[in-house]
């Protein structure tokens, strides 16, 4: 016996595991939603640096946002960015339980609060720039 | 007990998940479609924009804004690239992901100081 010592067995898992069933594929979705808004992030940064850099820069930039290509990114992550929304809004009651006198504040109550926030900041933002 | 450092990239990624919740799909409505299709052309002129991403409380939001998110990405990523199979390169994985981060945070900052 060359290999003495023995390893103990390990099932691989195919790559493609994800694809096999709704709920794993749902999970890989909401873990790539952050792929897109990083990617968002970069592109901002460059618009900022951009708009520092002086009008023919920035306006130039402007039309490269407006490209088709460019355009369906942005599309595409706005979308990637509502699902992360929505599933962090609905996982916080479990992450975080508030208790009022011994009670446990229902789960509804911290979602919808969190809701409300989001539409009240997203609401504030549009109103500062626009 | 050996001290690990998972605390801190958990606590980035949590605060970057509510960055992100809370602000990333306005942010996303007004710069890459809104100025992008030139809706309310006059919010969108270089002076105004200029005046508007200037101002103190701006570039600070900005700075949370770029900052904290990246960081959550990267502690995504990091585990989707785990999940799918990487498991030879761990090490590797989170220096290049959480680098990442800390690289665009500092660019972030050079960009928002010299404004």
């Amino acid at each position: 016996m060359g290999e003495a010592v023995s390893r103990p067995y390990r099932r691989t898992m195919p790559a493609t595991w994800w694809l096999t069933n709704r709920a794993y594929f749902l999970f890989m979705v909401r873990e790539l939603t952050s792929v897109f808004i990083a990617i968002y992030l970069v592109l901002l940064l460059v618009l900022i640096s951009k708009v520092a850099a002086g009008r023919e820069a920035y306006e130039a930039y402007l039309t490269f946002l407006g490209t088709p290509a460019v355009l369906a990114f942005h599309v595409l992550a706005l979308a990637a960015a509502l699902y992360h929304s929505i599933t962090w809004f609905n996982l916080a009651p479990k992450g975080l339980v508030v208790r009022v006198r011994e009670r446990r504040v229902p789960d509804a109550i911290i979602a919808g609060s969190n809701y409300l926030a989001w539409i009240a900041v997203s609401a504030l933002l549009w109103w500062v720039v626009l | 007990m050996r001290h690990s450092s998972e605390p801190i990239w958990w606590s980035l990624f949590a605060a970057g998940g509510v960055v992100a919740a809370l602000v990333a799909p306005v942010q996303i409505a007004l710069t890459g479609i809104a100025a992008a299709l030139g809706w309310a052309d006059d919010a969108f002129t270089h002076a105004r924009v200029l005046a508007l991403v200037s101002h103190p409380i701006s570039r600070l939001y900005l700075f949370v804004l770029i900052s904290l998110p990246l960081f959550h990405s990267a502690h995504r990523f990091r585990f989707t690239l785990i999940d799918l199979g990487l498991k030879q390169g761990r090490g590797l994985v989170a220096v290049l992901c959480y680098g990442a981060a800390v690289a665009g945070t500092i660019l972030a900052a050079l960009v928002l100081i010299r404004l």
